[in-house]
């Protein structure tokens, strides 16, 4: 474990009160006071990394040294509907139920 | 005309498509992608984002996307990989999309569209990118049923979707609208997707601002909104003419120019012919993009690219070109023929070969083939005449067993009844008119008309059309240019 002093102070408590907005995570004053400070480690230890000189280092897409897996396209079950629904808080037997959503969706 | 000289500004538009790729199954799973089937009758672990399940490629999914890249003259990226695009939203079950972020398969197209009738220049609209991704579920809400609920069907989850993002070449709604047409055309042909708006099969969202130069030389920029819910390409036609005017009667009253607010959005409301403001988007980083861990990135050869490149079959402004030289018709008739999609091209392809005449083919595919096909609704692929009948009936016509107008009542007629061509003669008591008969009819309307015969004799040749008129009266099954050919030569025979 690195001596906290010496991270940069990398995030602040409005970066990490972005960061729980889009997880939708609601924090308290003191999570938000912990949350800060580990985050701001981890991003500290993690940026140790950019000290090294990369310029000959192929960027890593993935961690396995494999390529080009594919399937063909042909059908195989799908799960019955009842299945598929079995482990939702809510639904209708058909589909599953949620609080009201209205407009669109945030993407496409 | 377009836009650009009604008004002191310039209209910049940039589209970004979604097309479903023509699988059978999803991008990662083994899932069906039949679309109305009921509500999620096609989901598995996978696509629903349950723990444990892990995603693995279509290939076939992939090679249409390569097909649909190089038919937009992309660049084909030699690595590329997959990114998860992270939002919450209740019909995306995993909490994130897969997509493609920094390095999409393909980028730097350009396709071009060329207006038939030069209601405006060619225009090519240069691609940014073609990426493969994901699609989302339906969220269904039902307000006159009184529930707080929202309904989720996740059978769409996964489906394999094309997303193309074009610059900003356009110029005028238009243009948009042709564009797009030509761009459906392209991946209907190439069997990339069958671009059925109405199944969601194409959406298109469009971005828009206009340029107005000022008095100083500056170009004034309005801000660029971005449109959607437009489902079809009149609608994207109609919503940006509205977008234009409303930017420029906003640009008149505040001045606001691009980067004085944050991008807005606004859904286009089809019946009141409106655009209305929506949510802001939130940035693109909010969607912290990562690569994704489940999926390993996909290389692609050279090797590759041209055995998808050899078996892509014509374009169509290619197949344009060589259906006028194939069958000798004109450049409209193959720009009308072609744009009717593939379907239709083979119809009248069999019909031409049948016929061999490619122009009497077209007349008859454009006259009446597709103007019954027009009044009934409905596709090529489900015209209940087939081109062995059109091909008897042209026959007949060319023999002189009747003329054109009553090839086309005969044609009318065995759509109608669905009975062949030789019942469908029969029953309107057409019969081929016999030489002797035609003789004797000949003789009688000379007989009976002094004045035309005279009038022939004197050098009036056109006055034997009086007799035509007369001819069908006494008999509808004459062929009037049989008529006047036998009667002038009768006349020139009278001492
Ligand atoms: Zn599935």
């Amino acid at each position: 474990m690195p001596a906290q002093d010496n991270a940069e102070p990398t995030l602040t408590r409005e970066d990490v009160l972005k960061v729980a907005m889009l997880a939708r995570l609601a924090l308290s004053d003191a999570e938000l006071s912990s949350l800060t400070d580990e985050l701001s480690q981890i991003v500290g230890l993690v940026s140790q990394l950019s000290e090294l000189n990369t310029d000959d280092v192929e960027p890593l897409a993935h961690p396995l040294d494999s390529q080009n897996v594919f399937r063909e396209d042909n059908p195989a079950p799908s799960l019955k509907t009842a299945d598929a629904l079995r482990c939702a808080p809510r639904h209708d037997g058909e589909c599953f139920l949620v609080p009201a959503v209205l407009g669109e969706s945030g993407s496409a | 005309m377009t836009a650009e000289s009604k008004h002191p500004f310039t209209t910049v538009i940039g589209l970004e498509v979604h097309v479903q790729l023509q699988t059978q199954t999803k991008l990662f799973c083994g899932c069906v992608t039949t679309f109305g089937s009921p509500p999620n009758t096609q989901v598995c672990p996978t696509c629903l984002g349950l723990p444990g399940s892990l995603p693995v490629m279509n290939r076939r999914a992939f090679d249409l996307s390569l097909r649909a890249a190089l038919a937009l003259n992309c660049k084909i990226a030699s690595f590329t990989k997959w990114d998860r695009k992270n939002y919450f939203y209740p019909d995306l079950p995993k909490g994130y999309q897969i997509s493609q972020f920094d390095l999409p398969f393909s980028y730097e197209g350009y396709l071009e569209v060329v207006d038939p009738k030069g209601a405006f220049e060619p225009r090519t609209v240069r691609i940014i990118r073609v990426h493969l991704e994901e699609d989302a579920g339906k969220s269904m809400h039902d307000e006159t049923a009184g529930t707080a609920d929202s309904r989720i069907d996740l059978n769409r989850t996964g489906t394999p979707l094309c997303e193309i993002v074009t610059e900003p070449d356009l110029r005028s709604p238009e243009e948009a609208r042709a564009w797009l047409n030509e761009l459906k055309l392209l991946l209907v042909y190439l069997g990339v997707s069958d671009c059925n708006m109405q199944e969601g099969s194409l959406r298109v969202d469009a971005n828009v601002n206009l340029h107005i130069p000022q008095p100083d030389g500056r170009l004034a920029k309005t801000p660029i909104v971005e449109i959607k819910n437009m489902n079809s390409f009149r609608s994207v036609e109609r919503a940006l003419v509205y977008e234009t005017e409303r930017q420029w009667g906003e640009w008149q009253d505040t001045g606001a120019e691009i980067g004085s607010m944050p991008k807005q959005t606004r859904g286009w409301d089809d019946s009141a012919g409106v655009t209305r403001g929506q949510r802001h988007k939130e940035e693109s980083s909010d969607y912290r993009y990562f690569p994704d861990p489940d999926l390993v990135p996909v290389t692609v050869s050279e090797e590759q690219v041209a055995a998808v490149r050899s078996t892509m079959g014509e374009p169509p402004a290619l197949l344009r070109k060589t259906l006028a030289e194939r069958w000798d018709i004109p450049a409209y008739d193959a720009d009308v023929l072609v744009n009717q999609g593939p379907e239709l091209v083979e119809y009248f392809e069999d019909l031409a070969k049948k016929v061999g005449e490619g122009k009497v083919a077209s007349n008859w595919m454009q006259q009446d083939v597709l103007r019954m096909l027009n009044e009934r609704g409905g596709h090529i692929a489900d015209f209940p005449v087939q081109p062995t009948a059109v091909a008897d009936i042209i026959g007949r016509v060319k023999k002189g067993d009747f003329d054109t107008g009553r090839g086309k009542e005969i044609f009318a007629a065995v759509l109608e009844t669905g009975k062949p061509v030789d019942e469908v003669v029969a029953g309107m008591g057409i019969a081929a008119v016999d030489e002797d008969d035609l003789q004797k009819l000949c003789e009688e309307l000379i007989a009976e008309n002094p004045k035309i015969v005279a009038d022939v004799k004197g050098g009036k040749e056109q006055a034997a059309g009086g007799l035509i008129g007369q001819a069908k009266r006494k008999n509808p099954n004459v062929n009037p240019g049989k008529v006047r050919a036998l009667a002038l030569e009768l006349i020139r025979a009278l001492p």
